[in-house]
C-alpha cells in the first residue's frame, strides 16, 4: 500500500514513475481498513487526539514524520482514488468493527459497506455464514460478539446464520469464489431470498466481505434493499476480496498514469555513479541490471516481507539497497521470554528524518534523494497499535510529497 | 532431493510459502475451473507431501503453466517451476497422448509441413478433419493453429546480404517465426539492421519449450542443449542474442534452469545474453542509442503483455517504445493471460477452460474499438484473433511501419 500510494501520486503529478516488484504486496491480504491508531497502549477512541502524546512517547516511530494535515490529506486522497465505492470515517474517531472471529478492532477509516458494523450502534444482529466457506464460522463469531460486548457494558443480540446459496456442487468455495458469484445476479437473487427467509427482527446483517470486486457498491445496496435492513461486511481470513478491490483500485490508477509496474524482479543494490545514488540494481532471471532514477522511493515492506532481514545470530539488514538499520544494540536482548512479550527486535527497521529521508547513526539523511515508506521504517508495533494501514497510506503519501518538492 | 541441485534450489523455496494465498488471487486458472484448485493447494502444499518420482494428484493437469503464481509470490517461491515439475512427473507415470508428442515438436512439424504447406493448411483448416482430430487426437475442433508459411526464415536469412552494421547481435528466432511467419523474423532484422545492427542467424531448432510444457523432460534438454551450443560460442564472444518469441526467450533465460534443471556453462552465458526483443530495443532508447526516426501510425491499439513476456520480470518495456511512435494510441490492457498458454488451450478437454480464462481480455480489446492488438507472443495473437476476430501483431511490426521499412 505504502509503495503503490506513492507511485500513483509521483505519476499522476507527471513523472515517471517505474515500480519494481517481487511479487504482489500484502495488500491482497488485508481488511483494506485504515486503522491509525487502535491501541496507545489502551484502547484509543480519537486517533487524531491521542498522537501527539504518542509519538512524544515515540520518539522514532514513523508517526514522528506525519502531521496531522498530511495525516488528513493522505485519507482524502485514498477516498478520492478509490471509485468503487466510498471511504467513510475520519481520523477524529475510531469505529469498532466485528473481526471474523468477532472481536471488536478499533479503525477510523473504512469502506461503506462495513461501516454498518460499528458494535455501538447495534443492538440485534445476524452474523450470517457461507457453508461453503470455510473460513468464517457465524456462531464462534456471533458469540465472542456478545462477550465482547458485554466486556464493554453494552448488549448485544447476535445470531449466527448459516446460508447455502447455490454452488454448482461445490463444497468449498472461497472467499475469491464467492466474490466472484456475488457479481452473477442469479446467485444475488438466490442468496437474498434465502437470507431473508432466515432472518427474524434482526436491526443489521454482518455477512464476510465477499459482495464481489467492481461492482461492490450496486452488490450491497442490492442485498439492503433486497432484505430491507442495513448489511455490513466483514473482513475474513486471507485472501481478502476488499484488499484486492483496493489493490486493482490503486493499479488501474497507476496504469492510467502511465506509471510502468515491474513484477517479479527482485532489487539486490544501489546504483552508485559518481558518489551519488543514481538507481537500484535490479536482478531478474540471470541477469542484473541497473535501472536508473533521480529519486528512489524503498518500499520493501518490514520483518514479514523481507524488507527487512535477521540472520540467525540476530544482525538485521536492509537487502536491498543496504542502508542502516535500528534495532537492538549489541549486547541487548532481541528476544523476550514470552511469545506474545514486546520483543526488542519487534521495532527493528530503518530510521527516517522528517521528510521520510532514511538516516544513519549521526541522524543524517544517506542519501538526498532516497525517501523510505510503510513498514520498512522501524519503531513501529503495528500489530499491538493498529496502526499498520495508516503508516503504510500517509508515509507513501509523504513519500511523493518530498520528492514532488524537490522536483519542483 | 533430486540428481539436480539446479533444482533443488527451486524446490527448497517452497519453505518460504507463508500459506498468504496471493498466488491463489493471481491464478487466472483457478479463477475460471473448479477443476484446478489452484497454485499453493498442488504446489508448496502439495509438494510436501511428494516423494521422487511420485506425482498422484491428477488436478495438476489443469495447470496451464502460465508461470503467473510465480511472479506474484511475494516471498519468491517458484510455485509454477515446482508445479511444471510435479506435472512432468505425473504425466511420466501415465501413458502419454500421442496428441502431447505432436504438439510439443513444432521443428518437426515445420520440416515435414513446409514442402507442402498448401495441404498441409488445407487438412488443419478442414471441418471434417478437424472434427476427426478432436476424436482420435484430443486437438479441439475450434483451437487456433497456425498456417505454415510455405519458406522458412532461415533459408531467407542464408540469402540475405547483411547490412555493413558496426555492432553485431545475434537473433534467435525460434520455430514460429521460422516455419509460420517469417515476415515478423524479416521485418526483426531490418529494425536492427536500421538501428545499426549485422543480425547473425546462427543454425537453430527447437528450445524444447512445448516439450517442456507437455512434461517430456529428457528430450526438451536434448533441443535445449543443442540450441545453447550453437548460441553459446557467440555470448562468450560478448555478443547479445535477441528473440522475438518471448516464451522461447524466457526459456534461455530461465525455464531451462529453472524447470528442466540443467546446469551447464553453455545454458549459463547464454541465459546472461538472451533479450526479449523489445528489451533490448528499450534498453538501447535508454542508453539514446535507439533510432526514432519513427513516422506517425495513425492508429489506436490495444497492448496486452502475455504471461510469459512477463516471466521476464522486465515490465512492459514494448509500451515505452510504441509510445515513441508518433499519433500512435496505444490503450494498455491489464489481464493476466489469453488462456492458451502454448499448447495448453488447444487440447480438447481444455480449450473452453482456456476461452475463458482469456474471455476479460477478449472483452476489452472488443470493447476498445482499437484498430489492432499488439501481443508479443506468437500463440496468445492467434488466441486473440481466434477470439476476437481481431489482427493481433507482435510489436516489433508496428515499428517496423513506423520506421518506413516497408
Amino acid at each position: 500500500m505504502a509503495g503503490l500510494t506513492a507511485a500513483v501520486r509521483l505519476a499522476e503529478a507527471g513523472l515517471r514513475v517505474v515500480t519494481v516488484a517481487k511479487g504482489l504486496g500484502s495488500l491482497r491480504l488485508a481488511p483494506a481498513t485504515v486503522d491509525i491508531l487502535g491501541y496507545a497502549p489502551g484502547r484509543v477512541d480519537s486517533p487524531a487526539s491521542a498522537l501527539p502524546g504518542f509519538v512524544a512517547a515515540h520518539p522514532h516511530h514513523p508517526y514522528a514524520a506525519i502531521t496531522p494535515g498530511v495525516l488528513a490529506d493522505s485519507l482524502r486522497w485514498l477516498a478520492e482514488h478509490v471509485q468503487a465505492y466510498a471511504y467513510v470515517g475520519d481520523a477524529s474517531a475510531n469505529m469498532l468493527l466485528s473481526t471474523a472471529i468477532g472481536v471488536p478492532r478499533p479503525s477510523a477509516v473504512v469502506p461503506e459497506t462495513m461501516a454498518g458494523g460499528d458494535i455501538r450502534s447495534l443492538r440485534s444482529v445476524a452474523i450470517a455464514g457461507l457453508r461453503a466457506l470455510k473460513d468464517f464460522h457465524p456462531a464462534l463469531a456471533a458469540e465472542n460478539l456478545r462477550a465482547a460486548a458485554a466486556a464493554d457494558g453494552m448488549a448485544i443480540e447476535a445470531r449466527p446464520v448459516m446460508l447455502s446459496p447455490p454452488t454448482d456442487g461445490e463444497a468449498d468455495v472461497g472467499t475469491l469464489g464467492f466474490a466472484r458469484r456475488f457479481e452473477d445476479a442469479g446467485f444475488r437473487r438466490a442468496f437474498a431470498a434465502e437470507l431473508r427467509a432466515a432472518l427474524r427482527d434482526e436491526q443489521a446483517v454482518g455477512i464476510p466481505a465477499v459482495l464481489g470486486f467492481d461492482q461492490v457498491r450496486s452488490v450491497w445496496t442490492e442485498l439492503q434493499e433486497a432484505i430491507g435492513r442495513p448489511v455490513f461486511e466483514i473482513p475474513t481470513m486471507p485472501p481478502s476480496v476488499p484488499g484486492m478491490r483496493l489493490a486493482r483500485a490503486l493499479q488501474e490508477r497507476l496504469r492510467r498514469a502511465g506509471g510502468r509496474f515491474v513484477l517479479g524482479a527482485e532489487a539486490v543494490g544501489p546504483e552508485i555513479r559518481d558518489g551519488k545514488l543514481a538507481g537500484v540494481r535490479i536482478r531478474a532471471g540471470n541477469r542484473e541490471t541497473a535501472r536508473l532514477a533521480r529519486w528512489v522511493v524503498l518500499a520493501t515492506g518490514g520483518l514479514a516481507s523481507g524488507g527487512i532481514q535477521v540472520d540467525l545470530g540476530g544482525t538485521a539488514t536492509e537487502p536491498a539497497l543496504g542502508l542502516p538499520v535500528f534495532g537492538p544494540g549489541p549486547g541487548e536482548p532481541a528476544f523476550l521470554p514470552g511469545y506474545l512479550g514486546e520483543h526488542p527486535m519487534g521495532t527493528v527497521g530503518l530510521r527516517v528524518d522528517g521528510r521520510l529521508r532514511p538516516v544513519g547513526q549521526d541522524g543524517e539523511p544517506v542519501r538526498p534523494n532516497l525517501v523510505a515508506a510503510g513498514a520498512v521504517i522501524g519503531g513501529a508495533r503495528p500489530w499491538r497499535e493498529k496502526s499498520g494501514d495508516g503508516i503504510s497510506l500517509s508515509t507513501g503519501y509523504l513519500a511523493a510529497g518530498t520528492i514532488l518538492e524537490d522536483a519542483g | 532431493m533430486s540428481d539436480e541441485p539446479a533444482f533443488d534450489f527451486i524446490r527448497d523455496s517452497l519453505d518460504h510459502c507463508v500459506k498468504c494465498t496471493i498466488c491463489e488471487t493471481a491464478c487466472p486458472v483457478a479463477n475460471a475451473t473448479p477443476l484446478f484448485p489452484g497454485p499453493k493447494y498442488v504446489g508448496p502444499q502439495a509438494e510436501r507431501f511428494r516423494t521422487p518420482g511420485s506425482s498422484v494428484d491428477s488436478s495438476l493437469d489443469y495447470c496451464s503453466g502460465c508461470g503467473i503464481c510465480s511472479q506474484a509470490c511475494p516471498q519468491g517461491v517458484h510455485v509454477a517451476e515446482i508445479n511444471s515439475r510435479a506435472r512432468a512427473t505425473m504425466k511420466q507415470q501415465r501413458r502419454m497422448p500421442l496428441r502431447d508428442h505432436l504438439l510439443s515438436r513444432p521443428s518437426v512439424e515445420g520440416r515435414l509441413a513446409t514442402p507442402v504447406a498448401p495441404l498441409a493448411n488445407f487438412v488443419l483448416s478442414n471441418r471434417i478433419f478437424r472434427l476427426l482430430a478432436e476424436r482420435t487426437l484430443g486437438i479441439h475442433r475450434n483451437a487456433p493453429l497456425p498456417t505454415f508459411a510455405g519458406r522458412t526464415f532461415q533459408r531467407w536469412a542464408r540469402r540475405h546480404r547483411p547490412a555493413a552494421g558496426t555492432r553485431e547481435v545475434v537473433y534467435f528466432h525460434g520455430c514460429s517465426a521460422n516455419y509460420f511467419q517469417p515476415e515478423l523474423a524479416e521485418m526483426t532484422v531490418a529494425v536492427l539492421e536500421h538501428n545499426g545492427f549485422r543480425v547473425l542467424v546462427p543454425p537453430q531448432d527447437c528450445c524444447g519449450l512445448p516439450l517442456q510444457s507437455n512434461g517430456i523432460f529428457d528430450t526438451a534438454r536434448s533441443y535445449v542443449r543443442r540450441l545453447v551450443g550453437n548460441l553459446a560460442p557467440y555470448a562468450r564472444a560478448g555478443n547479445q542474442i535477441v528473440a522475438t518469441s518471448t516464451s522461447c526467450g524466457l526459456m534461455l533465460k530461465r525455464e531451462a534452469i529453472e524447470i528442466l534443471g540443467i546446469e551447464d556453462d553453455d545454458l549459463r552465458v547464454v541465459s546472461e545474453h538472451t533479450y526479449d526483443i523489445c528489451e533490448f530495443l528499450a534498453d538501447l532508447d535508454a542508453a539514446g542509442q535507439l533510432r526514432t526516426d519513427f513516422t506517425a501510425v495513425p492508429l489506436t491499439v490495444t497492448y496486452h503483455a502475455p504471461c510469459q513476456q512477463q516471466g521476464h520480470g522486465i515490465g512492459k518495456p514494448a509500451l515505452d517504445l510504441l509510445g515513441l511512435v508518433p499519433e500512435l494510441k496505444v490503450i494498455e490492457l491489464d489481464r493476466a493471460c489469453c488462456g492458451i498458454a502454448g499448447t495448453y488451450g488447444i487440447k480438447r478437454e481444455k480449450y473452453d477452460i482456456a476461452m475463458k480464462v482469456g474471455q476479460p481480455l477478449f472483452d476489452d480489446i472488443t470493447s476498445s474499438a482499437a484498430d489492432l492488438s499488439v501481443c508479443d507472443s506468437e500463440t496468445c495473437r492467434w488466441q486473440i484473433t481466434h477470439a476476437t476476430g481481431q489482427q493481433s501483431v507482435h510489436p516489433v511490426e508496428v515499428l517496423h511501419r513506423a520506421y518506413g521499412l516497408g
